[in-house]
C-alpha cells in the first residue's frame, strides 16, 4: 500500500495510492505529524485547489459529511455562502458516540490535515475564524491540536484565517450541531430548536459550516489530489473511503479506512477475523441499527445496501457482538445511559425514552412484557424531538429488539438467555457516574 | 400551512389540544401530538386561536413542506 516511487522524489508528494488514503500518512509511533512532516507527506495546502476551484472539486467529488447524516458538503459550502454576513467555520471534534474513536484519532496523529480542510474551508467562504471544538476529555487530541496551532502561526501559512480550540463537555448531544453552536455562543450545550440552522445563524448569528473533523481531512486531500482521485475508490453514488471504528469480536479492534463498497466480510478479514461468533452487529454506533451477523457479511460498506435492512453507515462505528453476549442487557444498560444523556429539554424525548429505558429494562429480567408498549413509544417518541436524539435512540431499541426477538423471549420466560451478562458496548464512566 | 411545535418551549399544557382535538392529540405524558397534515381551510381559525393561545408560544402555523420546498429551490436557483 502507499507506494511512493523514489525517482519521482516529489517536491510535491503523489497521492496516497488504495485505500488507506487518511491513515496512510500517520506515523508508526502514534504521535501527530508535525508541519514540516506534514507537508513532506501530502504537500502543503497552498499548492492545492482553493477557495472556487476547491468548492468545484468538492463538488465533482461527491465527498459527504462523515459526522453521521452523510449530507454533501458542497450543499452546505452553497448554503453557508448564501448567508449575508462573513461566515465561521467550525470543526466538530466532540465526538460523543462511545462506540466512535476515529474523529480523535485523526486529531491526535494528522492535526494539520484537519486544519488544512477547515482553512481552505474558511478561505472559500470568506471566514476569518475556525473554532475547533474538541471533547474536554480528550486531553491528548487538545494538547496535539494546540501545538499545530502555535506550529502554523509561527509559519504564518494560514494569511488571515484565525484558528481557536474550544473544549466542549462530553454528553452525548454536545456533538450535535445547533448544541455545538449554542455552547460557543456562550449557553448550555443542549440543541435549539430549528430552524434557523447554523448554516443560517450559527455561532454569534453568523452562517457557519459545521463539519465534521473527518469530512474536512477528506476534503483537504481533494484540494491537493483532486476529485477524480477521490473517485478512485468506492462508488459512484458513494464515492471515497471512510473511517471505521471496530469494536467488539475482532481480533484487531480500532480504526480502520476501507473504500466505501467494501464488502464486509473483507473488513472483517482486514481486521484480522472474529475472534469467536458473533450474532449481531451494530452498525452507525448508538443511533444505529442491529444486523444480523450472516446478513452484514453479505453486504457492502453502503449506505444504498445497507438501506435493505433500514440501516445507513452512520458513524461507522460497528460492533461485532459475540455470540455468548447478552444482546437484550446489553441494548438494555445503553438504552438507559442514553435516555439519561437526554438534553432534558423536550417533553416526548425526556418522558418517553425513559419509558423505553424503563420498559427495555423490565423485557430484561422479564418482569413485564413490554414488548407493545415499547413498539407504542418507539412510535410515539419518533420525530418529536428538537434534535434527532430520540430518533436514534428509538432506531438503537426497535431494530435491538427485531433482530434480538428470539432472545427477548428467552428473557421474558426465564429472566435471561442463558448467555452470560457483558458489557461489550461502551458506556463513558464519568456520565454513568454522575 | 400546517401545526408545527417546538417541542423545547412546549411544556404539555394541553390547552392546545383541547381548542384544536381534530388535528392535536396528547400523547400520555401530556405532549401534543400534530397531525401531519395541511390544516384544512376550516379549521384554519381554530388553528390560529390554537397558536395564539399556547401559554409559552410553542405552536407555530408554518408553510407545508411542499410549499417550503417550493421556495427552498427558488432560493437556490436565485442565487
Ligand atoms: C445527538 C447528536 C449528536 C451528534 N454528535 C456529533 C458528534 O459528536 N460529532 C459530529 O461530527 N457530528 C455529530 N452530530 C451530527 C452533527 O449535528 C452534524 O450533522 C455534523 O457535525 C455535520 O458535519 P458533517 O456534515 O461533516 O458530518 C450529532 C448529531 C446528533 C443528533
Ligand atoms: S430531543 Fe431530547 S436531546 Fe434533543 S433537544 Fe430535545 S430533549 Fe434535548
Ligand atoms: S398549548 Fe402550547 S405548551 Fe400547551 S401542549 Fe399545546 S403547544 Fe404545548
Amino acid at each position: 500500500m502507499n507506494a511512493r516511487p523514489l525517482a519521482a522524489a516529489p517536491s510535491r508528494p503523489l497521492p496516497p495510492t488504495g485505500e488507506g488514503r487518511l491513515l496512510s500518512g500517520i506515523r508508526d509511533d502514534g504521535r501527530a505529524l508535525s508541519l514540516n512532516e506534514h507537508v513532506a507527506t501530502y504537500g502543503s495546502a497552498r499548492d492545492g485547489a482553493r477557495a472556487e476551484a476547491f468548492v468545484a472539486e468538492l463538488e465533482s467529488s461527491g465527498l459527504t459529511g462523515r459526522g453521521g447524516a452523510a449530507f454533501p458538503i458542497a450543499a452546505k459550502f452553497q448554503a453557508v455562502a448564501a448567508g449575508r454576513r462573513r461566515p465561521v467555520v467550525v470543526v466538530n471534534g466532540a465526538e460523543s458516540e462511545p462506540a466512535s474513536g476515529k474523529d480523535r484519532a485523526l486529531l491526535r496523529t494528522l492535526p494539520h490535515l484537519v486544519l488544512d480542510g477547515a482553512v481552505l474551508a474558511a478561505e472559500a467562504l470568506g471566514a476569518k475564524q475556525v473554532i475547533v471544538a474538541v471533547s474536554r476529555g480528550a486531553a491528548v487530541e487538545q494538547a496535539a491540536l494546540a501545538a499545530a496551532v502555535a506550529e502554523r502561526a509561527r509559519a504564518r501559512v494560514d494569511g488571515n484565517v484565525s484558528l481557536r480550540v474550544a473544549s466542549v463537555p462530553r454528553a452525548f448531544v454536545a456533538g450535535e450541531e445547533t448544541a455545538l453552536v449554542h455552547f460557543l455562543d456562550g449557553g448550555p450545550a443542549k440543541p435549539t430548536f430549528t430552524p434557523p440552522r447554523p448554516f443560517e445563524r450559527g455561532v454569534g448569528g453568523a452562517p457557519t459550516l459545521v463539519q465534521n473533523v473527518e469530512t474536512l481531512a477528506h476534503a483537504a486531500l481533494i484540494s491537493r489530489f483532486g476529485a477524480d482521485w477521490f473517485r478512485e475508490v468506492g462508488t459512484e453514488s458513494e464515492p471515497g473511503s471512510a473511517l471505521l471504528t471496530l469494536s467488539g469480536a475482532v481480533r484487531r479492534p480500532g480504526i480502520h479506512e476501507a473504500a466505501l463498497g467494501t464488502r464486509f466480510e473483507t473488513l472483517v478479514d482486514e481486521a484480522s477475523g472474529l475472534t469467536q461468533p458473533v450474532s449481531g452487529f451494530l452498525v452507525g454506533g448508538y443511533f444505529g441499527t442491529w444486523v444480523p451477523a450472516d446478513a452484514l457479511l453479505r453486504l457492502r460498506l453502503l449506505d444504498a445496501d445497507l438501506g435493505l435492512h433500514g440501516a445507513s453507515l452512520g458513524t461507522r462505528a460497528i460492533v461485532a457482538l459475540p455470540a455468548d453476549a447478552c444482546a437484550v442487557g446489553e441494548i438494555a444498560r445503553v438504552t438507559y445511559y442514553l435516555a439519561g444523556e437526554s438534553a432534558g429539554q423536550c417533553g416526548p424525548c425526556v418522558h418517553g425514552l425513559a419509558a423505553i429505558a424503563e420498559g427495555m429494562e423490565r423485557v430484561a429480567s422479564g418482569r413485564a412484557d413490554d414488548r407493545d408498549r415499547l413498539a407504542r413509544w418507539v412510535d410515539v417518541v419518533r420525530g418529536r424531538g428538537a434534535c434527532k436524539h430520540p430518533d436514534g435512540v428509538t432506531r438503537f431499541v426497535a431494530s435491538g429488539l427485531d433482530v434480538f426477538a428470539d432472545e427477548v423471549g428467552l428473557h421474558l420466560r426465564h429472566g435471561r438467555c442463558g448467555a452470560r451478562p457483558s458489557a461489550v458496548l461502551p458506556i463513558p464512566r464519568e456520565v454513568r457516574n454522575e | 400551512m400546517k401545526l408545527r411545535v417546538n417541542p423545547i418551549a412546549c411544556e404539555g399544557h394541553g390547552i392546545c389540544a383541547e381548542l384544536l382535538p381534530e388535528l392535536i392529540t396528547l400523547d400520555e405524558w401530556g405532549y401534543p401530538i400534530i397531525d401531519d397534515v395541511d390544516v384544512p381551510r376550516t379549521l384554519e381559525p381554530h388553528a390560529r386561536r390554537a397558536v395564539a393561545d399556547c401559554p409559552t408560544l410553542a405552536l407555530a402555523l408554518e408553510r407545508s413542506r411542499a410549499e417550503s420546498g417550493r421556495a427552498a429551490s427558488r432560493a437556490a436557483r436565485g442565487r
